[in-house]
């Protein structure tokens, strides 16, 4: 093969893959946009809401706290030794208090939401879809979207900023531990400047954040779900991408809602 | 061709395109209201597109369905899914809801479609339940814990919950064995009796049980209905591909 047709079958491939991309955001939005249709039209499904929202919000409380304590209690430690070079260890409170609540609490919850509540939905739907589940709603004239992607989007948006700000509090808990009793700064300086820095401002940037990504992670997590094909290697494989395209749309996501809240608030 | 006094479905020159392929090829029929009618045909043949356009869940590329009376392509989405109470289906694996029980499953549409209460409910799913032969102590077992020809009437009892009109059976045979396909086989015939006036369409390959239990059978190949007849002309159709079935 020469170097010309090496160059056209890497462009065809490259073609290909953004064209298919694109087509993908296409139909994921559309998908999430019936979301808006369907979600103030009776029957409202209040008992899927709320073991949806049991799953996805009190499921995950145990992880979300061991991940937000021990992310709360490294950084304490990451930000103290940098601080200390410049002698305003004092501040370890309140950056830490601030990234967590800006950053790291929507976004590590975004991403072990994804991982855990958008694969499951993903594999639940999947397994509906391949048994013939979602047909047989479909038969007895219940719109399958209605039924199963819409509690699951709103347990997901209801959750997740829940869930965020619980992360928040437990890491600012293992940072307060780990600055105070660990890194001896005192406890009242510690406090006074965290009462100081950190502003509402900061937990509603990190709560907005929190809200579009669960939107987002169940919006994923059900249309990979809705769109599984081939049996079981398609449940396996629709999961498999609920849990990839949730993250990095959680991660492209965070960049675009920084760079715009950052303006506003 | 059949001419019927009355017809639950008319198929009015039905195309369907996937893409470049045709999957359904200007099919013209009609179903007979109050009897079974069973479509057979080759695996590919187009079988389950028939039925999921009549359903409504698909559209036709072009042609016209009419069930009931009822053109499916005037009506609005929400409309053919009032439409569809109609109908019962009993699917091939049954598509039992697996995280409820074989009464949840019953008692789903009911709590659904209806203003009966729970007392009521509970009354109808038993009576159900029995009349398909699921007994007592099977009512609250999941559908993992059913075996295949359990899930198969539990299926049928949920799709009769509503009374339909017209009742589909999608392969209802495949992969059981000689003496669950008996049961399902005589479950449908006796089903049919006990509801008068419900059309029964089943799509099958199952020749055998296709000969026994239906009233008309419609064969299709490569997307075209290439013969239509009571089964008791069916049996000497003289078109070679339908006597290649007979004789398989």
């Amino acid at each position: 093969m020469n170097l010309a047709s090496l160059g056209r079958t890497y462009t065809e491939k490259l073609g290909a893959a953004i064209i298919e991309s694109i087509d993908g955001l296409g139909s994921v939005s559309r998908f999430g946009s019936k979301f808006f249709y369907w979600f103030l039209k009776p029957p409202f499904r209040i008992n899927i809401l709320m073991q949806q929202l049991y799953f996805i919000g009190n499921k995950s409380l145990f992880i979300i706290c061991l991940a937000g304590g021990f992310t709360g209690m490294v950084m304490a430690y990451q930000v103290y030794f940098g601080f200390k070079l410049i002698s305003v260890d004092s501040l370890v409170g309140p950056v830490v208090s601030i990234t967590l609540a800006r950053e790291l609490g929507p976004v590590l919850t975004g991403l072990i939401v994804a991982g855990r509540a958008g694969a499951a939905m993903a594999a639940q739907i999947g397994t509906m879809k391949v048994t013939e589940q979602v047909d047989a709603l479909e038969v007895m004239g219940i719109d399958s979207f209605q039924y199963l992607a819409v509690p699951r989007i709103i347990a997901g948006t209801i959750c997740l900023p829940m869930l965020s700000t619980i992360f928040c509090l437990v890491g600012n808990v293992g940072s307060w531990l780990v600055g105070t009793k660990a890194l001896m700064i005192d406890e009242a300086v510690y406090l006074n400047k965290l009462g100081e820095f950190m502003f509402m401002e900061d937990m509603i940037q990190g709560i907005i954040k929190a809200f579009v990504f669960g939107f987002i992670v169940a919006v994923i997590g059900t249309y990979f779900g809705f769109t599984v094909t081939k049996g079981a290697e398609g449940v396996g494989r629709g999961t498999n991408l609920a849990v990839v395209w949730g993250m990095i749309s959680v991660l492209i996501l965070d960049y675009f809602l920084t760079s715009f809240l950052v303006h506003i608030l | 061709m059949i001419d019927h006094i009355e017809d639950a479905i008319q198929i009015n020159n039905l195309t369907k395109t996937f893409g470049p392929h045709t999957i359904l090829n200007e099919l013209d029929f009609n179903i007979a209201k109050g009897k079974i009618t069973t479509i057979l045909g080759f695996s590919g043949a187009g079988k389950s597109t028939l039925l999921k356009h009549i359903l409504g869940l698909l559209h036709p590329t072009s042609g016209q369905i009419v069930v009931l009376g009822k053109d499916l392509a005037t009506l609005t989405p929400m409309q053919l899914r009032e439409f569809r109470r109609n109908f019962g289906m009993l699917f091939q694996y049954a598509a039992l809801f697996d995280s409820r029980t074989a009464h949840g499953n019953v008692s789903f549409p009911l709590h659904e479609f209806t203003n009966l209460d729970e007392k009521q409910i509970d009354e109808r799913v038993s009576e159900l339940l029995l009349s398909v032969g699921i007994n007592e102590e099977a009512f609250h077992r999941l559908p993992s814990e059913l075996s295949g020809g359990m899930r198969k009437r539990v299926g049928l009892a949920r799709a009769l919950a509503l009374s339909p009109q017209i009742m589909l059976y999608d392969e209802p045979t495949t992969g059981l064995d000689p003496i669950t396909t008996k049961m399902v086989n005589d479950l449908i015939v006796e089903t049919h009796e006990k509801n008068r006036g419900m059309t029964s369409i089943i799509i099958s390959h199952d020749i055998k049980a296709t000969l026994e239990i239906s009233d008309f059978i419609a064969f299709l190949d490569r997307g075209s209905i290439v013969e239509y007849l009571p089964v008791s002309e069916f049996k000497k159709s003289t078109n070679p591909i339908v006597q290649e079935f007979l004789n398989l």
